[in-house]
């Protein structure tokens, strides 16, 4: 009986995606256990964080306003620049919007089954998280959010087997789609033409085709190319730039439209 | 009245305690070596108290552990309800093993789970497991004469029956 009822699960799962409403709930009722799980963490954060000493706290406050600083003067230009482009856009009569409304969440640091990549962080529903949602860290694209409870919820990494994420080659502007690999440090291009214009290095960016990543932001560069294949595609692989395993706070991202229309 | 009540709460507990054993994070390269905590613990009760513990506990906690680890609803709750099954069934004999002979029945147990998991990965993502996937069992039984010592132990002080 139990075994029926859980090959039948499986099926339903896989196939159909229809116990998405049981498995929320039930993620609901076990995340005392995530929380315990936690907690060695936290309270080790904590302990640091209390018993560090007035110099050590001087000494990164004073990193952390210089590098406040060297960010600011980075931003003065930026700014200058979105400027500029928002008059030539204008001038274009095209509407693209480059701010994105952002929301930092922390990882709850357990861990999941090592051949999913999955993480589960700290902020859900309750702060307006939605399934689909882009997640980045502080440096590169991280993955989507696939599933929402209240108060947490689960992201696939880019380098899950199942997850494909839209990208562009910023040298070329070259277009195709990144799929994970199941190997935490790899991502596989499998639409390429053994022709086309790449080298090891390129780095890749999201495309935003697809509505689900926002435009721009980075995502991998180029590791490898091997064009020599009978099937007229290059073998080409690229290395995620988000520290996909070490990142501890996670920036979840509304896209402009997202932004003035759901929420 | 107090002194009657079986106390599976104990049995409820240590099998919870086993779910977080099973998402307590460790360093990355011995995750994969993880022990298979809650089929341990399965495995124990169900030649222990017999009564208290089959197929259906099997059944809820592996949907359960399903749902903690983000693997394909099913997927655990299949290979540990057979497992429970299994044990079950041969609670009789298997009490009666000595603990090498029990270890080995342990082995052949949890490579059901993993057996089931590696059918489930193949299908659902597509990607092979490296070999040392196959090893976690005998890590498992490695541990399990120091499990059926300590949930031994843990029943017969608590007076779980």
């Amino acid at each position: 009986m139990a075994l029926i009822a859980s090959l039948v699960l499986m099926v339903m799962d896989f196939r159909f995606h229809q116990l998405q409403y049981l498995r929320d709930s039930l993620t609901v009722v076990l995340h005392p256990l995530y929380l315990i799980a936690d907690f060695p963490k936290t309270a080790g954060n904590w302990l640091s964080d209390t018993a560090s000493t007035r110099q050590q706290l001087q000494s990164s406050n004073a990193s952390l306003k210089e590098e406040n600083l060297r960010l600011l003067a980075r931003l003065q230009k930026f700014e200058s620049l979105q400027a500029e482009n928002k008059r030539l856009r204008n001038l274009l009569d095209a509407s693209l919007k480059v701010d994105d409304r952002i929301l930092i969440a922390e990882i709850i640091s357990v861990d999941l089954d090592p051949y999913r990549h999955q993480v589960r962080i700290n902020k859900g529903s309750a702060s307006g998280v939605f399934v689909g949602q882009a997640v980045l860290d502080a440096d590169a694209v991280m993955g989507q959010v696939i599933q929402v409870t209240p108060l947490s919820s689960t992201v696939l990494l880019i380098s899950d087997a199942t997850h494909s994420i839209p990208i562009e080659i910023v040298r070329t502007g070259e277009r195709s789609i990144a799929i994970g690999t199941g190997k935490i440090g790899s991502l596989d291009l499998p639409h390429l033409p053994s022709h086309s214009d790449i080298e090891v290095g390129d780095f890749l960016v999201t495309s935003g085709l697809g509505g689900k990543f926002p435009a721009g932001y980075p995502v991998a560069s180029i590791s490898s190319i091997n064009r020599d294949t009978n099937s007229g595609f290059a073998q080409v692989s690229a290395t995620p730039t988000a520290y996909l395993e070490r990142s501890r706070q996670v920036l979840l991202v509304w896209r402009n439209d997202q932004n003035t229309a759901g929420n | 009245m107090a002194q009657d009540q079986n106390r599976i709460w104990v049995i409820w507990l240590s099998l919870l305690a086993a779910m977080l054993l099973t998402i307590v994070p460790i360093p990355t390269a011995i995750e994969v070596y993880r022990p298979q905590w809650l089929a341990l613990f399965l495995i124990y009760w169900a030649i222990a108290l017999p009564q208290r513990i089959s197929v259906g506990h099997g059944f809820l906690f592996g949907l359960l552990l399903d749902v903690l680890t983000g693997t394909t609803m099913g997927e655990n709750a299949f290979s540990l309800s057979l497992i429970t099954f299994i044990a079950h069934q041969g609670h009789a004999r298997l009490r009666s093993f000595p603990f090498s002979k029990q270890a080995f029945a342990v082995i052949a147990l949890l490579l059901i789970q993993k057996a089931v998991s590696f059918i489930a990965i193949g299908m659902t993502l597509g990607i092979t497991t490296q070999n040392y996937f196959w090893l976690t069992p005998l890590i498992g039984a490695a541990l399990w004469p120091s499990i059926f010592f300590i949930l031994r132990k843990t029943r017969r002080r608590m007076r779980v029956r």
